[in-house]
């Protein structure tokens, strides 16, 4: 074998090792019978699949992609601005920058747990607002849809803002010039000029941020208290105390597929435009 | 007539640097005028703080007798055609043209559109993206956009510096065509002396931050006021305290008596450039000098002995 070859060798082992396999044990579970014990067990069966398409586990599948929607376009509406100030900043670009990816310095686990003691009915937030005098009993603050939507929000942010202020950095500073030359007021250069040439870093965000939002178990799990039945916390419950591993499986390729098709179809489309 | 842009006493100050040291212009309605000068005598700088970009340090711009200053660029009735042409890449040439029409409200967008796509010679390709154009066609789309809201002012900054040269003197004479079919005051910036002089009605020159001359082609070439002119204009001789140009020079074998200028010297090398050959020579002094021989007339060798010699009223005078 020749040498460089030998460079790329990690990667097929961690493509192989890591992704190949694991993703072939997956479907092929999706296709056996539950173990009583967890597991699998032979026969060979279609009958997962045909579960899916039981009311209970579409609607779990709806809500999931209209909350990752939701969850995507709210940090859009605030990665945008964001990323613009940073691209604008003469002389703190770095610290700001600095400053978003600060939360990846802590585990993600123990920032939604703050999040449980900030929004808890003694947490920070009602406390605080109880001492001041604008309410009386504490606000229903987690275990809704709205702390769910606030959990991803947070923990997504960044992914949105990287991609794009990296696209606002890029953008030729005489494009907005040529746009207030001609005579467009900050508004429209902003939505005619700069938004539609930093669509680039918003496809991209917008991927970061719906993918994982829509498989997302652990946001659900603890601020949404179980009372938020989100499509991860299914596969989750399948492979633990529901012990139907080959179920669990299944509702996994099927989110696969689609997240696929989804952004096979967004690419292409993009790719289109470019031409 | 009242002058349709106007600059006086403009400074500009960067950190640490002084862009604009105090420059006056003023610049006659329906004129073809250009800033000329070496990268970085704040000639783009002049022209950023007319369109807007950027706020003087101090002094005024007018435009129609009215101090703009505090004007944001979207509310001066001025146009730039920006070095890069700065094009929408997301847009049609036909989008691009539309842009400043649309921002502007203006209701016969269409017809308005299609005269400036027939002025600019751009038919049949309005609707191709900026990447679908040649150099030469951008140019035409940043023209278009600018020209079709029929501004006070054109500002052009080195609009042809990113052509090829054979396109770039054809250019030329299609801008100042354009210009005097249009009738809208031009405001070019070039480095190029040979583009200002071949299309400018009036030029200024201007150096480190500063104006040194204002005139005519003719002018700021046959009656430089300062060195620094002279020698940006085209290539100059200093013998003996005057300036000469090399086109205005002779050599000749015997010395020169009547009326004319001569002076000993040695050729040191021959350059031909096809319309004529550039001789250099050393004169007593040690002083170099350049003579342009038309092709026809002697053929001078390194090493012969000449004379240089001009007519007096050819040399140039500066203070």
């Amino acid at each position: 074998m020749k040498l460089r070859s030998w460079f790329v060798l990690p990667t097929w082992i961690w493509m192989v090792g890591l992704f190949a396999a694991p993703f072939a044990i997956v479907f092929a579970y999706s296709f056996l019978t539950r173990g009583v014990y967890g597991g699998v067990e032979h026969p060979w069966t279609w009958e997962n699949y045909q579960r899916l398409f039981d009311t209970l586990y579409l609607t779990i599948l709806l809500r999931s992609f209209a909350m990752a929607l939701v969850a995507t376009l709210l940090c859009l509406f605030l990665a945008f601005p964001a990323a613009l100030f940073i691209s604008r900043s003469p002389k703190h670009k770095n610290l700001y920058l600095q400053l978003v990816m600060l939360p990846f310095w802590t585990s993600f686990l123990v920032r939604t747990y703050a999040w449980l003691f900030l929004l808890r009915d003694t947490g920070l937030v009602n406390t605080v607002l109880q001492k001041i005098g604008i309410i009386h009993s504490p606000l229903q603050l987690l275990y809704n849809d709205g702390a769910v939507l606030l959990g991803l929000v947070y923990g997504y942010l960044p992914f949105m803002v990287l991609p794009i202020y990296a696209t606002l950095e890029r953008l030729d500073p005489s494009l907005p010039e040529a746009a207030a030359d001609l005579g467009a007021r900050p508004w429209a250069t902003l939505l005619r000029v700069i938004v539609p040439l930093s669509r680039p870093g918003i496809i991209a965000g917008a991927i970061l941020v719906f993918i994982p939002c829509l498989g997302a178990y652990l946001t659900p799990d603890l601020l949404g208290g179980g009372r938020t039945v989100l499509v991860g916390n299914l596969v989750q419950t399948q492979f633990t105390t529901a012990r139907d591993w080959p179920f669990g499986s299944a509702v996994s390729m099927l989110l696969m597929l689609l997240v696929t098709v989804l952004v096979w179809g967004i690419l292409r489309r993009e790719s289109e435009q470019l031409t | 007539m009242e002058p349709i842009l106007e600059v006086r006493d403009l400074v500009k100050d960067y950190p640490g640097h002084r862009a604009l040291a105090g420059i006056s212009l003023s610049i006659p309605r329906g004129s073809f005028f250009s800033l000329l000068g070496p990268s970085g005598c704040g000639k783009t700088t002049t022209l950023r703080l007319i369109a807007g970009f950027e706020e003087p340090t101090s002094g005024e711009v007018l435009i129609k007798g009215q101090v703009v200053n505090r004007r944001k660029p979207y509310e001066r009735n001025v146009s730039t055609v920006f070095q890069s042409y700065a094009l929408f890449p997301h847009l049609s040439a036909r989008g691009n043209i539309e842009f400043g029409l649309k921002r502007h409200g203006v209701a016969d967008i269409s017809d308005r559109v299609a005269e400036a796509i027939r002025l600019v010679g751009l038919f049949g390709k309005e609707g191709r993206k900026p990447v679908q154009l040649s150099g030469g066609e951008r140019q035409r789309v940043a023209l278009a956009r600018s020209l079709v809201l029929a501004p006070d002012v054109l500002l052009l900054d080195e609009p042809l510096a990113a052509l090829d040269p054979k396109l770039r003197k054809q250019m030329r004479a299609e801008l100042k065509a354009m210009q005097r079919r249009v009738g809208i005051t031009f405001l070019l910036v070039t480095h190029d002396q040979e583009e200002a002089l071949s299309m400018s009605d009036q030029l200024a020159v201007m150096h480190d931050g500063r104006v040194e001359q204002v005139g005519t082609p003719e002018e700021v070439y046959f009656r430089p006021r300062t060195r620094f002119v002279a020698g940006f204009l085209g290539a100059v001789n200093w013998i003996d305290g005057v300036g000469i140009r090399p086109e205005a020079t002779r050599l000749a074998r015997e010395a020169q008596n009547h009326g004319a200028k001569s002076f000993p010297a040695l050729v040191t090398d021959s350059v031909f450039l096809g319309d004529c050959f550039q001789v250099i020579v050393r004169l007593a002094t040690g002083e170099e000098a350049v003579a342009q021989v038309q092709r026809s007339s002697d053929v001078f060798q390194p090493g012969e002995s000449v004379h240089i010699c001009w007519n007096p009223a050819d040399e140039i005078l500066v203070t």
